[in-house]
């Protein structure tokens, strides 16, 4: 005994969803991009980036689910009945964005400008509803007799609108800096030139939830400025602005991995700030991962697989990288 | 929670699922189909196989994208609208959804990047390696989802404390009783209604005049699956059925519109009738006498209970499922139909002439999808009102959504799917319209419907095979100056 099944599952849920953030992130954020992006060649290059990948990408999504589920049943049942139509709009702008993979190459002359606005729009929608939806999680759900106690729109608040769009431009910076690594020439260029606004504008949003978050919520501000958590937590607003600073650097050059790289480590520094605020809860305020916990039998079932296989899908996912690793040219395509 | 809400998150959930089960039904039955077309094509090197194998991956694309898009929908779902039933039941349904994940839609993901894309980025091993990894994923997923919904069927290896679902046994929870006959019936399903698509692929072709080699094999395979597997499903359906009247005889007695046995007289089979929940009764009723016996306990007078036996609340709807098992029953007699014409025919050596099996199996070609969604309705509609068949009712298992907000939800998912998988579904009917033809690169493009190639025209025959996913495929460097 002494194994902390609750606690082992926290951490792979919360590995699974930064791996979703991250690898989904990129491949996002070249939808939201694709607005700026006119160019059918351009877009063709970029969407090509991530054709063999998105898929898997996206499967993170559904592990942190499903881990949900089966670790922490209770959170998975009140989390998402009171994210209810957040989530049910960003599953939407998966379903066009996922779709219009195949069909922009599918669709004959008059619909393909539709699937593009379709790829774009759904890649916006689901960011905005995520980072929604990650607001109204930050500012606590209310839970009486093991069910959500809040109304439909409670998600919707100032707060959770600006989260939403902050979330919009952090994946919009990883899709930037990701095709800095896979293109070339005046594609590029222009996503050069596109990721210091975009990396000044996720620097601002870091800026305005930090000091959001803890005047809305006295408990995380609690948190945060009681000894001798500021002392622990202050090299994170250290390092972010380090990072920050390097990713600027490396514009002025001719980069290759290194923005993507930083900007993976802006997103990483984010969401760690996130975890400091509310862990151990599941449902904030209040509910802890020990009191949402399924019986040990589930836990401890579930556990032996994911610890067994997680690796091994991790191999085969970097595999499939490398198979198709280096740069993504015009018309060379795999469509 | 009114009852109109519990209705419209009923309407939501069977919506969403009856377009989503469509797609993996035809993913399971077409990715184990390329893999056997790569075999083949690797062992004997006869180009029809590999040009047979572009062209399904092409349609496996664009049909694998909507699986998965419309999947994960339903992944959140439960907890969105069935929060109820997954705090109660999470504890066995959760690990069971995560083993999915972690075994099967994750093999899936991480192999189809390379089965779609890296015909020409890696050998032709490692390729087919590839996707016999995507198949076998399909596979297992089948297998993970149908453990857990066989588990709400016929649910074992549980205890109940505290007020919710304490897993005891997880080999008792997955090998529950009814879990093998549903695998069985669902895996053949996938692989029966791929033939028939398959199959009403080759024939429409046929029927146009397309004879070349690709079309006949394709033609041919379809139809020789079709000859084993039909009659196959109609054993394994009928073990599944006897199964169920041993667990769940509430469901055998609303399929059959049987309300009451008579003393010492077996039960007759109504062919026709229309069963009415209020006066009790199956009116019209057009009956074979002893026949339902003769089906269901094997023997000339046994008697099975009927629907009066049970009380009114915990009856599940008759008029739907009666007609629903028959439509499945109807499609899978025609199915087995087709297969013996079929086989006939290629007895005499007029496999690809007979105009009127071609034709036929033209008309086939939806029926095994039909007949999945019909034999998912009467599983499902059959074991109402429970969630948890005899544990939980499907009442107390969803959340406490108002109308409105289910409402708009349910309309924009309407209008979406329509949208989304209509437009799928036409793009998947064209690229089989296109037919499959020789990759580029490896055979000269004349002949057949094609056009010049042109960037242009990116459904046109030639250049489909540019555009398409499976593309690039073929082509080498030094033969093709790419799309």
């Amino acid at each position: 005994m002494g194994i902390d099944l609750a606690l082992i599952w926290a951490v792979i849920i919360l590995f699974g969803i930064m791996m979703y953030v991250v690898m989904d992130g990129f491949d996002l954020g070249i939808g939201i991009l694709f607005p700026f992006t006119p160019e059918r060649e351009d877009r063709d290059v970029m969407v090509n980036t991530v054709a063999p990948v998105w898929d898997g990408n996206e499967t993170w999504l559904v592990l942190g689910g499903a881990g949900l589920l089966a670790a922490f049943p209770l959170a998975y049942a009140v989390v998402l009945s009171a994210l209810y139509l957040p989530l049910i709009f960003m599953l939407l702008g998966l379903i066009f964005r996922g779709v219009a993979f195949e069909f922009r190459f599918k669709a004959d002359e008059r619909h393909r400008p539709f699937w593009d606005r379709a790829f774009a729009g759904g890649s916006i929608a689901a960011a905005f509803f995520q980072g929604a939806a990650l607001g109204a999680y930050l500012q606590g759900i209310p839970v009486t007799e093991r069910a959500y106690a809040g109304g439909p729109m409670d998600w919707l608040t100032p707060f959770s609108v600006f989260t939403g769009a902050g979330l919009v431009v952090a994946y919009a910076l990883l899709g930037c800096t990701w095709l800095i690594l896979k293109t070339e020439g005046g594609l590029q260029r222009r996503m050069c030139r596109n990721a210091r606004p975009l990396t000044l504008g996720l620097l601002a949003v870091i800026v305005v939830i930090s000091i959001w978050t803890p005047l809305s919520q006295s408990d995380i501000a609690q948190r945060w400025f009681s000894l001798p958590n500021l002392f622990w937590f202050a090299p994170v607003p250290l390092l972010v602005a380090a990072a920050g600073w390097a990713l600027l650097r490396q514009l002025d050059g001719t980069p290759h991995a290194g923005p993507f790289l930083l900007s993976l480590g802006l997103v990483f520094l984010g969401y760690s700030g996130l975890g400091i605020s509310l862990w151990p809860a599941i449902i904030p305020p209040r509910i802890s991962i020990w009191e949402a916990s399924a019986p040990p039998q589930s836990q401890g079932f579930a556990l032996v697989g994911a610890l067994l296989i997680i690796p091994i899908i991790l191999m085969y996912t970097a595999w499939s990288y490398y198979v198709f690793r280096g740069k993504v040219r015009a018309g060379e395509g795999y469509h | 929670m009114s009852s109109d809400a519990l209705l419209l998150a009923r309407i939501q959930f069977g919506f969403t699922i009856s377009f989503h089960i469509i797609f993996p039904a035809i993913t399971i039955g077409l990715a184990s189909y390329l893999a056997v077309l790569e075999a083949c094509w690797l062992r004997t090197r006869e180009t029809v196989y590999r040009d047979l194998y572009h062209f399904w991956l092409r349609i496996f694309a664009v049909n694998f994208g909507m699986g998965v898009v419309s999947g994960l929908v339903m992944a959140y779902q439960f907890g969105t609208n069935w929060s109820y039933f997954s705090d109660f039941a999470g504890s066995v349904t959760g690990p069971l959804l995560a083993y999915e994940v972690l075994t099967a839609f994750f093999l899936e993901a991480g192999f189809l990047g390379v089965m779609l894309f890296g015909w020409s980025r890696v050998g032709p091993g490692l390729h087919f390696f590839s996707t016999v990894m995507v198949a076998l994923g399909t596979l297992i997923s089948a297998t993970w989802i149908l453990a857990s919904n066989s588990w709400m069927q016929t649910p074992a290896g549980y205890e109940i404390i505290d007020g919710r679902v304490v897993p005891t046994d997880w080999l008792a929870v997955i090998l529950n009783p009814s879990f093998p006959y549903r695998l069985a019936h669902m895996g053949i399903a996938a692989f029966l209604a791929t033939a028939l698509m398959v199959g009403a692929s080759g024939a429409w072709h046929l029927l146009r005049g397309d004879r070349s080699p690709a079309v006949r094999k394709m033609f041919a395979m379809a139809m020789g699956m079709l000859v084993l597997v039909a009659p196959l499903q109609a054993l394994v359906g009928d073990m599944h059925g006897l199964n169920t009247l041993q667990h769940q005889p509430a469901k055998i007695a609303a399929i059959e519109g049987h309300w009451q046995n008579e003393p010492g007289a077996g039960v007759p089979l109504t062919l026709f009738g229309i069963p009415d929940m209020e006066q009790e009764t199956t009116r019209y009723a057009l009956s074979v006498p002893r026949l339902g016996s003769l089906i269901l306990t094997h023997s000339w007078d046994g008697q099975f209970p009927g629907l009066k036996s049970y009380p009114a609340q915990d009856r599940p709807n008759s008029t739907i499922v009666f007609w629903t098992f028959r439509i499945m029953v109807g499609l899978g007699l025609l199915m087995i139909a087709l297969g013996l014409w079929a086989a006939w025919a290629r007895w005499r050596r007029r496999l690809y002439d007979l105009r009127g099996l071609h034709r036929f199996a033209l008309w086939m070609g939806p029926a095994g999808l039909v007949a999945i969604l019909a034999g998912w309705y009467t599983t499902e509609i059959g074991r109402q009102p429970w969630i948890v068949y005899g544990v939980m009712r499907t009442a107390d298992a969803a959340t406490r959504h108002g109308v409105p907000e289910l409402s708009v939800t349910l309309g924009i998912f309407v209008i979406t799917y329509f949208l989304v998988f209509g437009a799928g579904a036409l793009y998947i009917l064209r690229l089989i319209s296109v037919g499959p033809t020789p990759a580029p690169g490896h055979a000269p493009l004349s002949g057949g419907p094609g056009e010049p190639r042109s960037p242009a025209r990116p459904l046109s025959a030639a250049s489909s095979s540019e555009t398409g996913p499976a593309n690039g495929a073929p082509a080498r460097p030094t033969t093709q100056p790419g799309g």
